[in-house]
């Protein structure tokens, strides 16, 4: 958007928001591809490669085992068919499930001898040089001294976590976050312990699957007690072409512990759909609390819906300990085709489960979301606000389960989700499962569906706000309730990206 | 694909001894027509996303379950209205119990008198309406009754109806299996009330295929009975031209399983459709379904959907709801509230409230909620010296007005709050 450039900077706002915001403006800006020297495992899937990721991730017997079990079983499930999306059969057999920047074989010494274009690459996507350092692997770059915010990352390109920052200080406060494949060879005990425990291996196609070939992910352990010192950060990226991405995701939080988990992801513009399937879980334990929030912008496909990423996620928070808390913040904009549940099991008595989502679906973009709450434990409560936005030839559907069990008495659901279309090619779409299975429930959902207000957009333009701008910002108030339950840095950067996922669509 | 292939055997086993009734070609065609839609689509089971929360088996089974005849102490419904009745014993028309089928503005035939005459406008509409609404969700308990409905009268309404026909179905025969299918064609600027009442049978399907014609009017009120074994099937299939009016309501009182499905299409600019429902069920036996679904393929039209439970002793409600609104059908206001009023601690309400939308100019909005009664309400009236029960009584009727005001005629709303009022202070 070129009404940037000539806005006159009010005194007191910072020059950098305002160059964040620019920076943020115009078309899709992560479609850059980097051209970096790869290993790939052959394409397709089947036993022998699935053995071999978890060789290359120098796995123990019994994770291997754990993988080709889900391989196995995977062999014998079906893709689910219900979503509202439209996309041409996946062949599994032509996707790469293993790539890796072939730098990362041995440890890079010092910058210099990182790929300077997998830097360029942290560069572009806004990582300041110091997580750069760590991001590449160089040795010792933790104690390189640290600039500005403190955000730990941990950077997944293709199918490797490619490294973690600020690991030696989390440290201290006992936090563990490091990628899958280390967790798995440093707390084995952990991992048996938890992984595969929210989400099971059999769990839904696109779950087993990522069983059987995830190769890296996230991995955070707070122990009891521990208010986790810095927000916690994951980037995605997909870059080599053919590519799937299978990361898994997990979580525990102990007994009275907090923790904010952000999660950002990109790809480059391909004009073949990529794979996407990840699966995310996060434990719960007494008293502690689990802040998730996400913005998806992963290469939507073009305007004619070529390309893009197929998003095909599972993620799930249990709720195990009493007055535990979790909370899914996500703003979709990104994606040709998303199919994402993020759910609550409310198993402790007083836990808390909160969905906030913005999910945005221009062009030819199919975004298929929503949340499950299941009440099991008694006076648990859950708020889902969901406002779905829909332009040029998008569909954009809610499909949501609140559950309530007979057990789960004095329990309490909110159900809102809104919908709103700009231009007539559009669909919107809301399909909400609502069980309540006791009478000291309450469950209310309301939904409505409409249009931006013409009398809104009028005001505006008599302000001299153009077009664009207007729907943006009628758009964004929409929005507020869901931004506003973003962390602060993600909030500015969803707020500028609804107004970009919007571009064009205008009349 | 295994799965698909299990369930076609099944429901050829099912069909292999089925005796497809007999008529005129026209007749006999429909019904060719209507086996094989049920032989491409088969049976529904519980395994399909439509019988989610109701499961089919009884329905489909081969033979009905008995159900227990009932005594109802209460009388006729609807007796003071002056109305053509038109009785049906066990799904089987009783010419003798029924009025004459002559009346102002329209004319009243026998489905198997239709259907024995080469050129009849029944032909334009007998599982016409069905075979449009098998898109895009299934209903194959619908094509099956086209196939093998028994019985049934055809209306056609060609001014405004003096009375209003009344369908009594008696249910005198605890095996008995009944498949009923009527027809209702409101010509243009005609109009027609419609009250069905009764038991009916053991086991009843009931399909009613209804076009209001442009500026039409098409009133619908019915009552199922208080009996407490029935299990019921029925279809309601509509198409709307422009500036027409389709108003339904049903109360439905116990049954062990009841599935009422309300499929509406509005085609002309500027129509109205209504759909409303309380049901009141008592008793872990007792499992209520309503599913409505409504398309909107037209400029400026308008839909409600208004439908209350009321549950106690592990009754199950489910509701089903849906507003299509297509590309084009700009200006369209959708409206849907589901509720339900759970007694105890053992009941349910499952709901599945869908909208599904292609235009942008368009207000849809809907509702869904389910709770216990309000405590503070209840004490409130308790102070003001009101009984407990009665006090109840009250708070459940008032949360059932909204539907029960869906009905126009005051007269008719009244006969069926007086049917509540008793129901609750028998079951409490």
């Amino acid at each position: 958007m070129t009404a940037l450039d000539t806005v006159e900077v009010k005194e007191g706002v910072d020059q950098e928001t305002v160059d964040a915001v620019k920076e943020l403006s115009g078309p899709y800006k992560h479609g850059w591809a980097t051209d970096i020297e790869m290993e790939y495992a052959p394409k397709g899937v089947n036993t022998d490669i699935v053995r071999l990721i978890s060789k290359k991730n120098k796995e123990p017997e019994w994770m291997t085992d754990w993988r080709l079990s889900a391989f196995e079983r995977w062999g014998k499930m079906n893709e689910p068919k219900w979503a509202m999306v439209n996309y041409p059969d996946i062949d599994f057999q032509d996707i790469y499930y293993y790539a890796r920047p072939k730098s990362m074989e041995e440890k890079p010494k010092s910058l210099d001898d990182v790929d300077p274009k997998l830097l360029a690459t942290y560069a572009k996507l806004g990582i300041p040089l110091k997580e750069q350092a760590i991001l590449a692997g160089v040795e010792g770059a933790e104690d390189m001294p640290a600039e500005g915010r403190k955000v730990a990352v941990d950077a997944v390109f293709d199918s490797v976590s490619v490294g973690t920052t600020f690991q030696a200080e989390l440290k201290k406060a006992g936090v563990i976050f490091c990628s899958i494949s280390e967790a798995i060879e440093n707390h084995p005990e952990l991992v048996k312990k938890y992984l595969g425990t929210v989400v099971p291996p059999s769990d839904n196609f696109y779950a087993t699957l990522n069983s059987a070939v995830f190769s890296d992910g996230s991995f955070v352990y707070i122990p009891p007690g521990v208010r986790c010192p810095m927000e916690l950060s994951t980037y995605f990226r997909i870059n080599a072409e053919n590519t799937g991405q299978f990361e898994r995701t997990l979580i525990i939080a102990d007994k009275g512990s907090y923790v904010s988990y952000l999660e950002g992801c990109t790809a480059p513009k391909r004009d073949v759909a990529q794979l996407h399937a990840a699966v995310v879980e996060i434990i719960i334990e007494e008293d502690a609390e689990v802040k998730y929030s996400t913005v998806q912008n992963w290469y939507p496909g073009d305007e004619e819906g070529n390309g893009g990423i197929y998003n095909f996620v599972t993620k799930r928070a249990d709720c195990r300990g009493d007055r535990s808390k979790v909370m899914w913040t996500q703003v979709e904009t990104g994606s040709a085709v998303t199919w994402k549940y993020p759910s609550c099991i409310l198993r402790g008595d007083d836990s808390q489960g909160e969905f906030y989502s913005i999910a945005i679906a221009n062009n030819m973009q199919q975004a298929d979301t929503g949340t499950k709450m299941v009440h099991l434990g008694k006076n648990t409560k859950s708020r889902i606000v969901s406002k779905g936005i829909s332009a040029g030839k998008a569909q954009n559907t809610y499909r949501g389960l609140v559950s309530m069990h007979p057990k789960a008495k004095s329990s309490r659901n909110y159900t809102q989700c809104d919908s709103l279309l700009i231009g007539d090619k559009c669909g919107a779409h809301t399909v909400p499962y609502i069980e309540v299975k006791n009478n000291s429930s309450r469950v209310e959902h309301e939904a409505t569906t409409s249009k931006v207000d013409d009398d809104q957009l009028f005001y505006c333009r008599s302000r001299g706000m153009d077009e664009e701008e207007a729907v943006a910002l009628v758009v964004n108030g929409f929005c507020k309730e869901v931004l506003q339950a973003l962390p602060m840095e993600f909030a500015m950067e969803a707020q500028a990206l609804v107004a970009i996922s919007l571009e064009g669509s205008v009349g | 694909m295994a799965l698909a292939k299990l369930k076609i055997d099944t429901t050829e086993a099912r069909l292999a001894d089925v005796d497809v009734p007999q008529g005129a070609a026209w007749g006999n065609a429909a019904r060719a027509d209507a086996m094989a839609r049920v032989r491409q689509m088969g049976l529904p089971t519980k395994r399909d996303e439509y019988w989610k929360y109701t499961d089919p088996t009884s329905l489909t089974a081969v033979n009905a379950s008995e159900a227990a005849l009932f005594v109802n102490d209460e009388g006729p419904l609807f007796a003071d209205v002056d109305r053509i009745k038109i009785v049906f014993v066990d799904g089987i028309f009783d010419a003798d119990a029924s009025d004459n089928l002559i009346g102002e503005g329209v004319e009243v035939e026998r489905l198997a008198d239709a259907m024995a005459t080469d050129i009849h406008w029944a032909k334009d509409l007998y599982g016409v309406l069905e075979a449009r609404g098998q898109n895009p969700v299934e209903r194959p308990l619908a094509a099956l009754n086209t196939a093998l409905a028994t019985d049934g009268v055809v209306i056609r309404v060609t001014g405004k109806a003096a009375k209003p026909i009344n369908f009594i179905y008696l249910h005198k025969d605890v095996s008995s299996d009944a498949i009923l299918h009527n027809l209702v064609k409101v010509e243009a600027g005609a109009e027609l009330t419609l009250l069905e009442t009764g038991p009916a049978a053991a086991r009843f399907s009931k399909q009613l295929e209804v076009e209001v014609a442009e500026g039409g009017t098409f009133h619908h009120v019915r009552a199922q009975g208080r009996d407490h074994e029935r299990r019921a099937v029925t279809h309601c299939f509509a198409r709307l031209a422009a500036n027409s009016t389709f108003k339904s309501f049903t109360l439905t009182f116990n049954g062990v399983l009841t599935r009422n499905e309300c499929i509406l299409e509005i085609v002309g600019d500027d129509a109205v459709a209504h759909v409303a429902g309380i049901c009141v069920g008592d008793g872990k036996d007792f499992h209520h379904d309503d599913t409505v679904f409504v398309t909107h393929d037209a400029l400026n039209g308008e839909s409600r959907q208004v439908f209350k439970k009321v549950l106690r002793n592990g009754a199950t409600g489910v509701f089903q709801g849906k507003i299509l609104v297509k590309e084009g059908a700009q200006k369209t206001d959708g409206y849907q509230i589901s509720q339900s009023l759970l007694l105890d601690e053992d009941s349910q309400f499952l709901a599945k409230p869908e909208l599904e939308i292609y235009a942008d100019d368009v207000a849809c909005s809907h509702g869904s909620t389910s709770g216990a009664i309000d405590e503070t309400a209840l004490f409130y009236l308790r102070s003001r010296g009101v009984s407990h029960d009665d006090a109840r009584n009250l708070l459940t009727l008032s949360f059932l007005a909204e539907a029960l005001e869906e009905i126009e005629d005051e007269g008719l709303a009244e006969d069926l709050r007086a049917r509540l009022e008793g129901w609750l202070t028998r079951h409490r």
